[in-house]
């Protein structure tokens, strides 16, 4: 009887593979997501074969030209072809956004991690700290801080990392705290494990999906941020395109020619779309069930 | 004795559309519940017991379906009655206790006032009067100093307290039936033994019928007196609690049995029931249990396998009943009279 | 009396709660949560000794203590004779393994069963890299899995199947002592005899020691050689299984018995097991602990003099912590069966 009941075991053994791999197609808002973001992403790449000028490249004598021919979107007040520097823009704004979210990402979850597994003194600095940035609005302590160090990308990346690493911190000090009881880690911990082991190996897995999930809707979080302060003239440098500075540019034809700020708002509205639907996706995706 | 059955269901069926296919939690369970009597309903996880429980009262997950079947209440169909008709018997008529009190009673309200609530919004009666009944259903389910401990919130109260007072609440509009959902899978031995008999001390006095799901073959003999047990959703045997235990003819039934570990009779090894439950999304072919049984023979494969009445009160879903019988006779579980 | 492998003397575990505004303006000290409080307990090697109790008795973080993942506020535990101290060697961690409660958090859901079972092979160096692998075999065959489980992850198997795989993994450092903490509760009924009866061929397989924490007493009866019965943090009772189920001799114990529920049909007696509930680990009764709901409770003995785990007069391995443990005659505890009336 014994052997009979451990064939029949082994062959319900249950062989479903129903990992990411399988399902990312499936689901409706991943997909959407990543086709819009992808579409913009290849738009970006491929600047140089979809434009046909050089988006710093004035043209005094062609100023404000509407929709034609020769520029698909039209000019702004300088001459610049305003589709070349849409995509451009795409390729700024995009790059900066990305790289900004990653020192938060890696910063903030580091800190998390060891404080909410430790706990005691570690914890309770990391929270004092925590607390006294939230204290400040977003952008009100962006804003000082690029202010502070001078405009440019890289104070954009100074100030969007001392900001932004406390909403990684806490997702993941939570997550931390609440997987550290699970049974798996008392195992590890029973087993003689060493902590570093226990942290790398067995909590970060399991606590970083919110933490990627989080970052997506950040860097949407980023890309307002830079193009805010592009608007504000102090983000991104001219002449270097962004979208921000081509919103705020547009801004005093508003009345005549609408397009040259609407048209950059609408890329930052899609962009964010995109994004925001593949955080929806990821964070169906990624519970390991 | 059909007059007196109070609820009875035929053939429910239970469904969840998946994206794989439909599951049948229920596939066409039937059973009778008379006044003043205890049903059990035992099975394991995916047995479909606590479906098609919530069936009766139509408290099924938002993605359920019912898919067929009727249910009975006092000689009038429930099925297809309306959300409003459902409405005005839940409560009233047929009451329901959960596993866990905790997170059945409402944190920010008193249990006084929530065993109040019926008799005062259902029954109509005034505040002073619906308070004076909740004391004195208080006292009835064993809550000591019930005046004090009315003012009390859920959270300031122990695990068994709770129960009670779900008990009281259940109490409240004096229903004819009800169901209880596993309400002592969460307790400890000793206040599950205190709810077990509160139970059965409150059944024969208030002739109230009661039907009682669980997981606990030992729980369903103290407490009722005929059993049903369900496996892949549907109902494999019926009888009385004596009967079935006793003798018991599905293979499924004696194999529960026999791997329950029992205080007074201590055998060298506990079987188990090799394998697991099947996908209810796409059952096995025939006897659903046959992948899993020692005495599977070649029609058991492919016939389908219909609730056969054994005697007057019996009836089992094999067709080896008798070789099943035969087998738990020669080795009983539990000592025959 | 097979020789001892653990002995835990006056281990205690207290937790300390965090005082409200209120208690701290008027300085009273903060309240203490004690979980454990004076246990003496021996298993020894190749025995299998249950523990049981109901919820908040202490026994769940007994077991933790036991295998380290607690610090004791009190009390030693001796292993093979040696103390245990609070920083224990990797050596010393290797010896007492736990298996946990439920099968759906106790492995880690991101790794496949090689390479849990690899990781602690390896973190202590039990065999040469290049014989790990057959190992991992080896261990899932001695819980009865077969090897094309070592490249799944667990979401893929059934409760009995994770608790199987968590003994595997509990025996890849090849433990002398497993805790097993409730090991199938969260199981089906069918299902928990095979879990149970692996842990029983282990034992005489491996000449393994095993403290089995349960709150199902027929389980306990059916597995273990002795059984210690605990009540709000202390040990209330032990003896050999047999004899603490036909002669239990505390209050509790009886109680204990007579409240569960049998599988044999018809009415059993109205009287209850033990009334009332059991009080806070916080807030302990003075005295004998089990006082309030005792029915054979004296004033003023009762609630004043805490009893201490006794044995019986030449009965050195049947201990009671009750006044009146020794009394005879000893109370019956079967319940009378009355026919059901037709």
């Amino acid at each position: 009887m014994a052997v009979a009941a451990e064939v029949v075991a082994e062959a319900q053994l249950v062989e479903q593979r129903r990992g990411f791999r399988r399902r990312w197609y499936r689901t409706p808002s991943f997909v959407a997501g990543i086709s819009i973001l992808g579409l913009i992403v290849a738009a970006a790449a491929a600047a140089p074969l979809i434009t046909r000028y050089d988006p710093t490249h004035q043209d005094l004598v062609n100023t404000l030209s509407g929709p034609s021919r020769a520029h698909w979107l039209g000019t702004d007040d300088l001459g610049r072809d305003v589709w070349s520097r849409l995509v451009y823009g795409a390729r700024t704004d995009l790059r900066v956004a990305f790289l900004a979210v990653l020192f938060p990402f890696v910063i903030g979850t580091s800190i998390g991690l060891v404080s909410g597994y430790f706990g005691r003194w570690i914890d309770t600095v990391t929270n004092w700290l925590v607390n006294i940035v939230v204290a400040f609005p977003f952008y009100v302590l962006i804003i000082a801080l690029v202010f502070a160090l001078g405009s440019g990308t890289r104070s954009i990346y100074i100030a969007i990392t001392i900001v932004g690493w406390v909403s990684y911190a806490r997702i993941v000090r939570g997550e931390v705290i609440v997987a550290k009881r699970r049974e798996y880690v008392l195992a590890a911990r029973s087993a003689g494990l060493s902590n570093t082991r226990i942290l790398v190996r067995h909590l970060l897995p399991n606590v970083i999906t919110q933490a990627i999930v989080f970052s997506m809707s950040d860097i949407v979080l980023d890309i307002l941020a830079i193009v805010t302060l592009g608007y504000l003239g102090l983000g991104v440098q001219p002449p270097t395109p962004d979208w921000g500075r081509m919103i705020a540019d547009g801004q005093t034809y508003l009345t005549t020619h609408w397009e040259l700020s609407t048209i950059p708002g609408i890329a930052v509205v899609i962009t964010a779309l995109g994004l925001s639907l593949i955080a929806d996706g990821l964070a169906d995706l990624l519970r390991p069930e | 004795m059909s007059e007196d059955v109070l609820l009875r269901v035929r053939d429910l069926v239970v469904e969840f559309p998946l994206a794989r296919g439909t599951l049948r939690a229920v596939d066409g369970v039937s059973f009778d519940v008379h006044a003043g009597e205890a049903l059990g309903l035992v099975g394991e996880s995916g047995s479909g017991k606590t479906m098609a429980l919530r069936a009766l009262v139509g408290l099924l997950p938002r993605a359920a379906r019912i898919a067929g079947g009727s249910i009975e209440f006092e000689g009038r169909e429930l099925l297809g009655a309306g959300e409003a008709r459902l409405r005005e018997i839940r409560g009233t008529s047929i009451s329901m206790i959960f596993q866990e009190p905790m997170t059945a009673l409402n944190p920010v309200m008193t249990v006084g006032e929530q065993i109040a609530e019926s008799p005062h919004v259902r029954l109509g009666q005034s505040r002073r009067a619906a308070h004076v009944k909740a004391l004195e259903l208080m006292r009835l389910v064993g809550i000591p100093d019930p005046a004090r401990r009315a003012a009390a919130y859920p959270h300031e109260l122990s695990g068994g307290m709770r129960q009670r007072v779900m008990i009281a609440i259940a109490l409240s509009a004096g229903p004819k039936l009800i169901l209880c959902d596993e309400p002592t899978t969460a307790l400890d031995v000793t206040i599950q033994d205190q709810i077990l008999k509160l139970l059965r001390a409150l059944q024969d006095d208030l002739r109230v019928s009661i039907v009682f799901v669980s997981h606990d073959l030992a729980v369903i003999a103290q407490t009722c007196r005929r059993v049903a047990v369900m496996y892949a959703g549907q109902v494999v045997e019926n009888g009385t609690v004596d009967a079935v235990f006793r003798e018991p003819r599905h293979p499924y039934t004696l194999g529960l049995l026999r791997s329950v570990p029992d205080f007074e009779l201590v055998r060298a090894t506990l079987s188990s029931i090799p394998g697991s439950p099947p996908d209810l999304a796409s059952p096995p072919s025939g006897c659903r249990f046959h992948p899993r049984c020692a005495f599977v023979h070649d029609d058991c494969i492919h016939t389908h396998v219909p609730l056969m009445a054994v005697s007057a009160e019996r009836a089992a879903r094999c067709l080896y009943h008798e070789e099943c019988a035969a087998e738990a006779r020669r080795e009983p579980v539990v000592a025959g009279a | 009396m097979p020789e001892p492998l653990l002995q835990l003397r006056g281990l205690a575990m207290h937790f300390p709660l965090r005082r409200g505004f209120g208690a701290w303006a008027q300085r009273r000290p903060a309240e203490v949560l004690r979980a454990v409080d004076g246990v003496d307990l021996d298993v020894g090697r190749g025995e299998m000794v249950g523990l049981v109790g109901e919820s908040g008795c202490g026994k769940s973080t007994l077991g933790r203590c036991i295998v380290g993942l607690y610090e004791p506020t009190a009390g030693t535990i001796r292993y093979d004779d040696q103390e245990l101290g609070v920083d224990r060697a990797r050596s010393e961690r290797r010896r007492i393994q736990m298996v946990f409660q439920d099968p759906y958090s106790s492995l880690n859901p991101r790794m496949t069963v090689r390479q849990t079972l690899a990781e602690l092979l390896r973190a202590h160096a039990m065999v040469p890299r290049d014989a790990v692998d057959a190992r991992c075999r080896e261990l899932l065959d001695l819980v009865g899995l077969s090897s094309r489980a070592l490249d799944a992850h667990p979401r893929q198997f059934s409760g009995g199947q994770r608790q199987r795989v968590s003994i595997a993994r509990a025996l890849a450092l090849e433990p002398e002592l497993l805790v097993a903490d409730e090991p199938v509760s969260a199981l089906d009924v069918s299902v928990q005899a095979t879990v149970l009866n692996l842990l029983e061929e282990l034992r005489e397989k491996l000449g393994l020691g095993v403290l089995l924490i349960a709150h199902n007493m027929a389980v306990v009866r059916h597995v273990c050689d002795r059984v210690a019965v605990m009540y709000l943090g202390r040990i209330v009772e032990t003896a050999a299984t047999d004899e603490l189920f036909t002669s239990p001799r505390h209050p509790y114990t009886q109680g204990l018995l007579k409240a569960v529920p049998r599988l044999v049909p018809g009415r059993v007696s109205e009287a209850v097991g033990v009334v009332g509930d059991p009080p806070s680990p916080v807030d302990l009764p003075s005295g004998c602990r089990f006082h309030p709901r005792c029915p054979i409770a004296q004033e003023p003995l009762c609630s004043t003099d805490d009893p201490p785990l006794a044995p019986g007069p030449g009965r050195a391995t049947h201990r009671a912590a009750c006044h009146f443990a020794w009394r005879e005659p000893p109370p019956r505890h079967t319940p009378e069966i009355l026919q059901e009336a037709t």
